[in-house]
Order: structure tokens, then sequence, then C-alpha cells
């Protein structure tokens, strides 16, 4: 059988992402399942992530799985001058799969190349963070009942946003959705993203701020706009008030209306909201050990 | 008259017309025309109707081929080569930017795992004019005015 990486979010296919989604959904009723007894798994952080790590290595258990690895390079042989190359090669020979953070964009594409054994990239510089856009659609599904037909708000930097990128990427293969992007022009949605966007017909809407048309949205998508993406410091301080979502804007809001946000947030989303029932945040990061669950079964063929 | 016989001929050899007259240096430069022990002849700002101002390179006993021309359709998109035997042009090749680029070119992101540990790069043209180069690795485009090729 062929190795299964998740390197890239478009490396799966619309029924890949369908079949993970009625995973998770199994896994969230059961999630003790003992799947990957007798198997080893390798976390490599070669740089910290604390939260995506803890939501990988909770999966593994919750799958029965050992694990091994390091949670920064200046606890390997990375500190030595080990290149990738040689990391990957020594540890595939140790694990049954590889789970890899990496500050380097590319990286994972490249250790996928020489390893062994299937490579989950839990991100790789400013690149791709896959697991983390099929646990947002993971929450999309689960809360709106359907991936079609969704209006989605993406909010704040949707320049060097990996995550709004993956999950624009994510949802143009599903039917009809409509995307509204509010940032600031310098910070605004790359025009490669745009140009696919029209070249599959799908709809677009740029915004400088938020309005009432986002009485529309079934999604509102927040991402932190952080102070060394300016140049100018100027430029942060006209823009870093004008992206923060309030409860009193809220009202009205579609009742189905869900929030979402990668998390870590700083200001962006005021604290206010989190009371809100429309507040999903904090649901979508449990998600994630879900989903992860499900997509370490779909690689390693346990299902 | 031709504008290839304001320089002299050669007898055996490629002709490399139609470079951007600006690009001349950077085309002598990745074929490593100056390590060369043959006669070359190279003419810049020469009239041309389709590029308006263009160079010339006229290099003796050399034939190009594969990753060479290439390189070379990467920064003269619109050039072509005259194959010169026995003072005769045998065969005009117009070079033409492949599908997908191996090697030749350097990913334009720092941050790019290929900049970084010894990896060979590899790019999808997803464009070709102006030429834009998807990576294989870190997916950023590298523009035009971006490709250096290495």
């Amino acid at each position: 059988m062929q190795k299964r990486d998740l390197i890239s979010i478009t490396d799966f296919s619309k029924a890949e992402y369908l079949q993970i989604m009625e995973m998770a959904k199994g896994f969230e009723k059961n999630p003790n399942q003992n799947l990957l007894k007798g198997k080893v798994v390798a976390t490599l952080f070669f740089e910290p992530s604390t939260r995506t790590r803890l939501s990988f290595e909770t999966a593994i258990n919750r799958l029965g799985g050992k694990i091994i690895g390091f949670t920064d390079s200046s606890s390997s042989s990375v500190t030595k001058g080990e290149t990738l190359h040689d990391t990957i090669r020594m540890v595939s020979n140790y694990a049954d799969l590889i789970v890899m953070r990496h500050p380097l964009e590319g990286s994972a594409r490249y250790a996928s190349q020489i390893s062994k054994v299937p490579i989950i990239n839990a991100g790789d510089g400013a690149n791709q963070h896959p697991t983390q856009t099929l646990l947002d659609m993971y929450s999309i599904i689960k809360t709106q009942g359907r991936l079609d037909n969704i209006n989605i708000f993406m909010v704040g930097d949707l320049k060097y946003g990996r995550t709004v990128h993956s999950l624009l990427m994510a949802l143009s293969v599903f039917e009809n959705p409509i995307f509204n992007f509010i940032a600031p022009p310098e910070l605004a949605m790359p025009d490669e993203y745009k140009r696919f966007l029209t070249s599959k017909g799908i709809r677009y809407f740029e915004h400088r701020e938020f309005t009432g048309i986002i009485s529309e949205a079934d999604i509102i998508y927040m991402t932190r706009v952080q102070k060394e993406r300016f140049t100018d410091p100027i430029e942060y301080e006209k823009v870093r008030n004008v992206y923060i979502l309030r409860n009193k804007m809220l009202q009205q809001t579609k009742p189905t209306l869900k929030i979402l946000h990668p998390l870590p947030r700083v200001n962006e989303i005021n604290e206010d909201v989190d009371s809100n029932p429309k507040a999903y945040y904090f649901t979508q990061a449990e998600n994630g050990v879900y989903t992860r669950q499900a997509i370490i079964s779909h690689i390693m063929g346990l299902i | 008259m031709d504008k290839a016989l304001q320089v002299s001929a050669i007898k055996e050899g490629t002709v490399i017309d139609h470079l951007p007259a600006e690009r001349l240096f950077d085309v002598i430069n990745i074929l490593g025309l100056y390590n060369s022990t043959d006669m070359i002849t190279f003419g810049t700002n020469l009239d041309s109707k389709r590029l308006g101002k263009k160079g010339i390179i006229k290099v003796a006993n050399r034939h190009f081929e594969g990753k060479e021309i290439d390189k070379i359709a990467l920064i003269a998109p619109h050039a072509n080569l005259n194959i010169i035997k026995n003072y005769e042009v045998v065969e005009k090749r117009l070079v033409e930017i492949p599908e997908e680029i191996i090697s030749i070119v350097k990913c334009f992101n720092p941050k790019c795992i290929t900049n970084n540990e010894n990896v060979e790069t590899r790019f999808q043209v997803i464009c070709k004019s102006p030429i834009e180069l998807k990576c294989f690795f870190c997916e950023k485009i590298t523009h035009e005015k971006e490709v250096v090729i290495t």
C-alpha cells in the first residue's frame, strides 16, 4: 500500500474530508479506542506549540498509542547541527507515524519524501497547518449541519494567516460558498486566492470593517492582527481596534451563527463575547482532538 | 540584411537570438560562457521588430540542451536558438518554459526549506507569461522579477 501523508489541505479529496468528518463524529461519541495499540508515534516539535502538541498527544493517547519525540529543538540533536534529513531518516526507523512541526516552510513536504512512515504536518512555518483546517471544518459541519452553502466571514490578518488560506481552499470544493473578507488593506487576502475563487466562479466580497452585513454570516472566523506584520507602527495603531468583535455587534446576527478562532486570541474577540452561545472557539479546540484521532486513523488505515 | 550577420559568422555552434537587450549579460552568466575557451561574439541593443532592442550571442562549437535551454527560457522566453553546422543554420529552435522546473531556480522565500537545507528545488509553472513558479515545498509563488537562476 502506498504511504499516505497529510502535508497540505489539498492532499485530501472532498470524499476524504467527509470521511474524516464522519470518523471525528464517531470519536466524539466514543473517544477511547485502542486502534493504535502497539504503535509508536513520534511527535517532533522543532518549535514549541503547546496547544497543538497537547491536542495531538491526547488524540494518540486516546487511541492507545505510545509517544516518543521532543517538544522543541533545543532538546534534540538539531542543536548539534543535525539536518532535518538525518533526523527524519533516523526517527522513521523507530516510529510508525511522525507528527511534525517545524519553523521552515516546506519542511514537512521534504520530510515526507525522506520518511518511510507517514508524516502529518502540524504546521510548517507560515505555510500549512492542515489538521487545524480539518478541525475548523468539523466545527462548521457540527454546528451548521453542512459544509455546502456556507457564508463565512474571515476577519483580521488575511494576508499571512495560513488558517484562513487553507480553510478557503477546503471550503471551495463544497457547493456554493460565499466568502466575505474583512481586513485592513495591508493585510488583505492575497490576489492569488481571489483569482482562484474567481476561476471557480465562487463569490467573495471585501470589506474594510465590520458592517451590518454580518447579519448574513453562518460563520465568523476571527484571526489575530499581529503588530509585527506592520512596517509602520502608526498603521497598526490605526487598525488595531477596528477588527475587534464585541458582543453588542452580534445582536442582528443569525441564531445559528458561530464564531471561530484558531486561538490563541489577544484582544480581537472581546471577553464579553465568551458567554454568548454563538462563541464557539473553546469547543472548536476540543473538536481538534476528535479530528486528529480521525486523521491519524485515516492515514494509518486503521478504520 | 539579417541582423545576425552584423557580427562574424561561425562555422559550428549556436546563435542565441532574440534575447531582451537588458538580459544579455544574465544569459552569458547563467550559461557560464565567461569560462569558455571557444570563440564567443555578442551584441546588444540591436534593432528588433519584435523586441525593440535585442541581444544576440554566438557561441562556437557549443550546442545547448535540456536544463541549459530551460534556463534561457526563464530569462528570455522569446529567444530562439539557431544551430549552425558548416556556416549553415540547420535547425531553429524556440525556447519553451517547461511545465516543471527542477533545481535551476532558487525559491524566493528565505524561510523555504530549500534555502536552508541541501534540497533540490522543484517548481510547478503555473503561468508562463509573466512567469509564476509555485514551489513544490513551501507552496509560495516566485514571480518573474524574483527569478534567480542557480
